[in-house]
């Protein structure tokens, strides 16, 4: 177990390091951060140049700079925006927690609907429920998530004016937000789950729990769905880079305080070590949580270490 | 397999998917190929005495007019020239170098072997969005930028399919005993084990054609795609957001169209597993 343990995680850091090394290098290609600095700033002197390059650290290599990031990255400190000068893990710190609230609540809306219905497609396999789940998840799947976003502000925001178009303001700021990813989430969902309960309505100790004469909701719902709870959970961690991926461009339409926003500001001032810093928290987070289900899947099915 | 899942009723059903599916996805592809001769007056005609026209009131504008009076129809099928030419470039070079290279991974092993399985736990750890806007805010946006974007993230779902498929069959028979009387590598890879793989390929191409049209739509929205003067779907969504207030047409259409094109792509995809595939008829 230990050994398995110590693979991924050298390859959780392997992972880190290429992402941020392809992030930092990228930026770094853009060209001299003090001249874009000083862009419009009028009478601006050669010595000026040198100075903020100093100041910044650009005098050094490449390699120095990126070991700096990294060891800024242990202390939370990603040096300071271009723009006004704030402490980036300020702003990182402030946006933050409205991406994962609204990653989480998300993820809630998603098990609210996918878990049953998955489990009714299951029970009604090849017949007309089946069927309809399927063609509803299918047409899911292709629905553009910021169009969905856009049609559900057209509808309850500005035809029904239930709740409000934008911003982070209360519960129901949540809703349209959180429902947006959640449909998109519950498409993939909605198979998972199927697939999962079909593997476990097979087994024996489901024949057993109705052959007792259990009611068919506890059967369903307390023997079969716990039973799928790892492979479900695997599926849904796994899913987490595609659910942060959606919610920045869904953040973009409900001027969503949290990162997405931010990193789309940051691309529009050219702002660079925030840009840089959203990636490099976005990606931490998204291999956090994949290494975490890893070794919560190793933990419990052995056959996963030996692979 | 159950007997439900092979009742005529059901082969019935699966045939109307394909249908509807060949019809919204070859329908759409038809439009915009042909939009030059549907639309002889382009999507740029601007008609400032029409301006805003709400849809279903004049023949001469069915789906309405934009804010400048330029027809929403013809804007939208002209449009879909750009969302459909990065779907299938993007795919058909993703294609190419993954399925070469899953090939050569997956028969050889070692050095190849361990290059793929990297770039697919790096892939994993970085959305495309993400990865989108870290190359968009330094190499810019436009056609190419993306198209080369979209293959350089998407190769890899490939290259891992291929690479399963040839660890599955590189020891079989009909493998071995072309190696023992002394066929090519390069022909057992592309004569011997290619044909025996594709079908999987050919149904992931499908539904990564779709995936690749919402993606593409939603970095223009975004302002990180093609140029916003070019008429596309993610452009026009865009476009039409400050004006949801008083012209739901403008941004309802546009997307209409990504909706049913994507879908009309899915159902062929779903189609086409289930047709290759007669063990997995539960769509798993």
């Amino acid at each position: 177990m230990a050994g398995f343990l110590i693979k991924r995680f050298l390859q959780a850091i392997f992972v880190v390091i290429v992402v941020t090394l392809i992030v930092a290098f990228a930026i770094r290609l853009t060209g001299d951060p003090a001249l874009m600095l000083t862009q419009g700033a009028g009478s601006v002197t050669e010595e000026d140049l040198v100075r903020i390059r100093e100041g910044l650290g650009l005098n050094q290599p490449f390699l120095t700079q990126y070991l700096q990031f990294i060891k800024g990255l242990f202390t939370l400190d990603f040096g300071r925006s271009f723009l006004g000068g704030t402490q980036v893990s300020t702003l990182i710190a402030a946006a933050l927690p409205a991406t994962l609230l609204l990653a989480f609540s998300s993820l809630i809306v998603s098990i609210a609907i996918s878990i049953p219905l998955g489990i009714k497609a299951a029970t009604s396999r090849g017949k007309w429920p089946d069927q309809l789940i399927r063609i509803l998840s299918l047409i899911g799947l292709s629905f553009p998530n910021f169009w969905l976003a856009l049609m559900l502000v057209l509808l309850f925001a500005i035809n029904l004016k239930w709740l409000p178009p934008s911003g982070m303001s209360g519960f129901s700021s949540f809703i349209m937000p959180a429902v947006t990813m959640g449909i998109i989430l519950t498409a993939t969902n909605v198979r998972l789950v199927r697939t999962a309960m079909l593997e476990t309505l097979n087994s024996q100790y489901i024949m057993v729990a109705r052959a007792k004469g259990l009611s068919e909701n506890v059967v369903l719902y307390k023997h079969a769905l716990r039973n799928c709870a790892i492979p479900l959970i695997t599926y849904f961690g796994l899913q987490f880079g595609g659910l942060l991926g959606g919610i920045v461009v869904v953040e973009r339409v409900f001027n969503w305080p949290g990162l997405g926003t931010l990193a789309f500001d940051a691309v529009g001032a050219r702002d660079y070590p925030v840009l840089l810093a959203v990636i490099t928290v976005l990606s931490l987070l998204i291999i956090g949580v994949n290494l975490l289900v890893d070794i919560a899947y190793g933990l419990v099915d052995p056959r996963i270490r030996t692979e | 397999m159950s007997a439900a899942a092979t009742t005529p009723r059901f082969a019935r059903f699966r045939n109307l998917e394909f249908l509807i599916g060949a019809l919204l996805a070859g329908g759409m592809c038809l439009a915009v190929i042909f939009s030059g001769v549907l639309f002889p007056g382009g999507a740029e005609k601007i008609d400032l005495m029409a301006r805003l026209l709400p849809p279903f009131t004049k023949w001469a504008h069915p789906f309405g007019t934009d804010p400048l009076g330029r027809d929403v129809l013809a804007r939208v099928i002209t449009g879909g020239k750009i969302s459909l030419q990065v779907g299938f470039i993007s795919v058909a070079g993703a294609v190419v170098i993954g399925v070469v290279m899953g090939l050569i991974s997956g028969y050889y092993r070692g050095f190849w072997d361990m290059i793929v399985m990297r770039f697919a736990d790096v892939q994993l750890a970085m959305p495309f969005i993400l990865l989108a806007i870290t190359f968009i805010a330094i190499a810019g946006g436009g056609l190419t930028n993306m198209i080369i974007l979209l293959i350089v993230s998407q190769w890899v779902q490939y290259a891992r399919l291929v690479r399963g498929s040839v660890l599955s069959l590189r020891d079989r028979e009909f493998i071995l005993s072309a190696r023992a009387i002394g066929v090519k590598d390069y022909r057992i890879l592309f004569q011997h084990l290619l044909p025996n793989l594709i079908g999987p390929v050919i149904v992931l191409m499908t539904l990564n054609v779709a995936t690749n049209i919402l993606l593409e739509s939603s970095l223009t929205f975004l302002g990180l795609g093609v140029d916003p003067l070019i008429p596309s779907w993610g452009g026009m969504l865009a476009d039409g957001r400050t004006y949801l207030q008083n012209a739901w047409w403008v941004s309802v259409f546009p997307g209409l169209a990504i909706l049913l094109t994507v879908l009309g792509l899915n159902l062929l995809g779903d189609w086409l597993r289930d047709s290759l595939d007669p063990t997995g008829r539960t769509s798993r």
